[in-house]
């Protein structure tokens, strides 16, 4: 079949690389990786050179991103959740960009595979832990414990609570992850339904309008979703954040 | 100095004037703010985004705490039932936490 819409996901290794036993090669997973670091760093660097007091239209995009995530994260965490501010920005900026790549026609998605949505949620899992446990000791556990709940269903209750807190991670990640690879394979099947269709002659190339119509409307609807998704991610991770920094907040 | 305040009122010192507009541009910013946080589909259509994989990602996790200690303590399958009925429990939560945040969206700044 020419329109595999699986096809698009597959890993190809650039430059074969092993060490040690363990495949490191470079793919174009790594590739399109680089490019989406190289792109936004390159570009707030470029875009910051000026420092203008009336800033450039390149300037202004990039003081417009600071100032959307900063208020994302004033918002969730207070002001002392702006020491994550670098970590918080980076994760915006890369799944942003990430998905913003996956869009281009022949271009690979990086948030489309797993393994890299869920070392994204891991970090701010681990981050979450690690703040809440240094921050406050065992009291970081109060998380766990909502005030006001009897003694009797406490443990039913520490459980549900452990429950949901192990949930995060994989909630996190699966969402970008499952949002990115199903509407990139709706979109490359309703494309193929045009091609398919229009080997069948002239009432095929007359049908065909309708997908392509479709085609058109879920392109619209990726563009909107690469952005939600990015822009979902950043906040839970703000969310999160707050809870480390203030645990039993409930 | 007298003639200067006749002439224009408000116009007599800059101080002031700096002041009165800082507190002005502070009163609408602070209105923005307000406004800010209560705004924007996009927020909304993000929360209804999360509602799924909350719920499926709790069951997930109770399914997977249930089998790990069924085969720790080889209590099969009584681990497993328990903590998948925590899982749901806790996804009912998750879910119910998520709506909450949508239809509150200031519950979260008192705390």
């Amino acid at each position: 079949m020419a329109n595999d819409p699986i096809k698009q996901f597959h890993l190809n290794e650039l430059i074969p690389l092993e060490i040690g036993g363990v495949d490191i090669s470079f793919t174009n997973s790594s590739l399109f990786m680089v490019a989406t670091v190289v792109l936004t760093s390159g570009f707030l660097i470029w875009a910051t050179n000026g420092r203008g007091m009336v800033p450039s239209r390149a300037q202004s995009l990039a003081e417009i991103s600071y100032e959307f995530v900063a208020g994302m994260l004033r918002d969730s965490a207070g002001s002392q959740g702006m020491k994550f501010f670098p970590l918080v920005f980076s994760l915006f900026l890369f799944i942003l960009v990430a998905n913003m790549f996956g869009m281009f026609p022949y271009f690979f998605t990086v948030t489309s595979h797993i393994i890299i949505t869920v070392a994204l949620a891991l970090l701010v899992f681990l981050t979450v832990l690690g703040v809440g446990f240094l921050k406050h000791g065992f009291g970081f556990l109060k998380l766990f414990v909502p005030s006001g709940v009897p003694i009797v269903i406490l443990p039913l209750v520490v459980a549900i609570e452990i429950i949901s807190f192990l949930a995060r991670p994989i909630s996190h990640s699966v969402r970008l992850f499952a949002n990115m690879l199903a509407g990139h394979i709706t979109l490359k099947v309703f494309a193929g339904f045009v091609v398919s269709l229009s080997s069948f002659g002239a009432v095929g190339i007359a049908g065909s309008i309708l997908p392509m119509l479709m085609t058109i409307g879920l392109t619209a609807l990726e563009f909107l979703v690469a952005f939600l998704q990015a822009y979902v991610f950043t906040m839970l991770t703000c969310m999160y954040i707050n809870d480390a920094l203030h645990p039993g907040g409930h | 100095m007298k003639r200067k305040t006749d002439e224009n009122p408000s116009d007599d010192n800059l101080d002031e004037r700096l002041h009165s507009l800082g507190k002005r541009l502070g009163k609408n910013q602070q209105v923005r703010l307000a406004e800010g946080s209560a705004k924007s589909d996009n927020a909304g259509f993000g929360n209804a985004l999360r509602l799924s994989t909350e719920f499926v990602a709790a069951i997930l996790v109770g399914a997977a705490i249930g089998y790990a200690i069924d085969r720790l303590a080889g209590t099969t399958p009584w681990a497993m039932i328990v903590f998948l009925l925590l899982g749901f429990v806790s996804g009912v939560l998750n879910v119910l936490r998520t709506a909450g945040e949508l239809s509150h969206p200031h519950k979260q700044d008192g705390d």
